[in-house]
């Protein structure tokens, strides 16, 4: 992988608003190569805005974001931004995988189309090589039996692994997941965390927006704590949750560990 | 399910169980004595109204049969359902183009959709037929030039279309307005995820449509379309204002112009209609049976997956 930046991402005071209401007031933070960082905050902090912010899913108002040292929606005119047509922004969401909180697999197709959907149609990838790494793919993530099952005959948490296996077909330099493991069953968070930790291990720069404090104290490299579209504390995980600075941090902890 | 409730269940709940009375119950049904009412005084009504029928001197039976498989009705049978699977194939296709025009980024490809719609759901279709018939009188011919340079191109004459074309593309164009909106409904219905997950993938908004979005908008789709084949089949019969006058309709009133007798050929045309709106009823039960059994599958098999074994855990 070639590296063009210092950080994976960067965010330099970063704005965005929906009508009259500010979302993000100004996050700036940084993520370096291979970095895990879970971002977590009570509801509407601003935490799955910025995620989307850094694919493009939505326009940032103001700031700049920078993924690999490449600005996001953008094009740097000098003086001027320009913004990007829809087959460019296409483009610089190719490297960048995410994962919702609904999964949102396509039902129509079953696991194996939907990992091999994009690699074929977008990375012009041949069928047949897309298709043994799909199974590679679903094999890592456990569900090497369920290559030709529809979505709606999968567990949510084999659901979710499944929206995993097709994030990480398209070769991404950075993952993103947005609560991926909010709408399971409790009994089904564990393997899809599972599967996460494996993929931290492996190197992979992941940004992590989630309320599961376990995982991010024993994963994560960094932890940024949001509130109210502003970051209020960052740091080592232990730190953060065991000692935290901020009221709003210990108030907010208190709450859920 | 039973599985779950056993393990889950507190043991107290079987000694609930045993109980409980087991035997079958053996109760009286229901009555329904106005129900009954009613029905018995419509099948009195249909059968005096049937017995009338069959005597009735104007229906005239014996002209009815005579000419239900005249040659020119059956003729006009075959210009009806060719006027519909040609409306009908260019309205859907033309439709999902419209559909998806309204639903794209582009404001000009929008406003384009929208003015379409709006023009050719709000005017009469009878209206718009008449227009179509008029077209080679309003333009003899269509010339495209620049000013004071010269002509590029001229189409020179309107004429050489047929009434049958004509007739085709006024129904068409019609029924693609009211398809428009039927395909934009099957659109809305996809979650907005679907379309986010795709775009995450780096996937355009063209292919994220044709993969992702529209297969998904059939199921949809379908059911209301099948309405609208047999809404059309009935509609063909208004081409006579092009004028195109060897529909069915029009076959049936040719004739009676000539055998002074309107009733049994308006018969032989409502017989007629009957017989292929039936057809394409049948069609449609099986159609949606079809879709509407997928979606009652999928949501019992989700029920039952969590039970299967967790592959990673």
């Amino acid at each position: 992988m070639t590296t063009n930046s210092q950080f994976m991402v960067q965010a330099q005071n970063v704005h965005k608003s929906f009508g009259a209401h500010e979302v993000l007031k100004g996050i700036t933070l940084n993520v370096a190569h291979g970095e895990v960082m879970c971002l977590v905050g009570p509801s509407g902090s601003g935490k799955s805005t910025f995620l989307r912010c850094i694919n493009h899913l939505e326009v940032v108002n103001g700031g700049r974001l920078l993924v690999d040292g490449e600005l996001i929606g953008y094009r740097d005119g000098g003086e001027k931004l320009f913004e990007l047509k829809a087959s460019e922004a296409a483009l610089q969401r190719r490297d960048i995988g995410m994962v919702f909180q609904k999964f949102n697999l396509f039902p129509h197709l079953t696991a194996l189309e939907n990992v091999v959907e994009a690699p074929i149609r977008v990375k012009k990838l041949s069928r047949s090589e897309a298709i043994v790494r799909g199974k590679e793919l679903l094999a890592r993530v456990g569900l090497e039996t369920k290559f030709d099952a529809y979505p709606a005959h999968l567990s949510g948490g084999q659901q979710q692994r499944v929206a995993i296996a097709r994030a990480l077909a398209m070769d991404p330099k950075l993952m993103l997941f947005d609560e991926p493991t909010s709408a399971l069953d409790p009994e089904l968070v564990g393997e899809v965390l599972d599967v996460m930790r494996e993929l931290a291990k492996s190197g992979m720069t992941m940004i992590v927006v989630t309320h599961e404090m376990g995982f991010a104290r024993e994963v994560a490299d960094s932890l940024v704590f949001m509130d109210n579209g502003v970051v209020v504390e960052s740091g080592k995980p232990a730190e953060v949750l065991l000692n935290p600075q901020h009221d709003r941090t210990k108030a907010f902890l208190s709450k859920v560990l | 399910m039973s599985d779950a409730n056993q393990n889950a269940g507190p043991s107290e709940n079987s000694d609930l169980h045993s109980a409980m009375p087991t035997e079958k119950i053996k109760a009286i049904p229901l009555r329904h004595p106005w129900r009954n009412l009613v029905a018995a005084v419509l099948l009195v009504a249909s059968i005096s109204f049937l017995y009338d029928a069959s005597h009735r001197e104007i229906y005239d039976w014996a002209t009815f049969t005579h000419y239900l498989f005249n040659h020119r009705v059956l003729t006009g049978v075959i210009v009806t359902l060719e006027l519909t699977a040609y409306a009908m194939v260019i309205a859907v296709l033309l439709g999902i183009g419209l559909a998806v025009m309204r639903q794209s980024p582009n404001p000009v490809l929008k406003s384009v959709a929208w003015a379409f719609i709006w023009f050719f759901r709000g005017t009469p279709v009878y209206v718009q037929l008449v227009f179509w018939g008029l077209l080679s009188t309003v333009y003899p011919s269509i010339t495209f030039g620049i000013p004071h340079v010269g002509d590029i191109a001229t189409i020179p004459s309107i004429n050489n279309l047929s009434l049958f074309v004509l007739a085709v593309i006024g129904l068409s164009l019609n029924e693609a307005a009211y398809m428009a909106e039927i395909v934009r409904a099957g659109l809305l219905s996809v979650d907005r995820g679907q379309e986010e997950a795709a775009k995450a993938l780096g996937m355009g908004w063209g292919l994220s449509m044709r993969r992702i979005i529209i297969p998904q908008a059939m199921r949809i789709i379908i059911p209301p379309t099948g309405n609208e084949v047999i809404s059309m089949l009935k509609t063909t019969s208004l081409v006579t204002a092009i004028p195109l006058t060897i529909d069915l309709y029009m076959a049936t009133r040719d004739i009676s112009a000539t055998t002074y007798k309107p009733v049994p050929l308006l018969l032989v045309a409502s017989t007629w209609y009957l017989v292929f709106t039936s057809v394409l009823m049948v069609l449609q039960y099986f159609l949606e049976k079809r879709f509407a059994r997928g979606y009652a599958q999928m949501g019992l098999e989700v029920q039952a997956a969590p039970l299967e074994g967790n592959g990673a855990g």
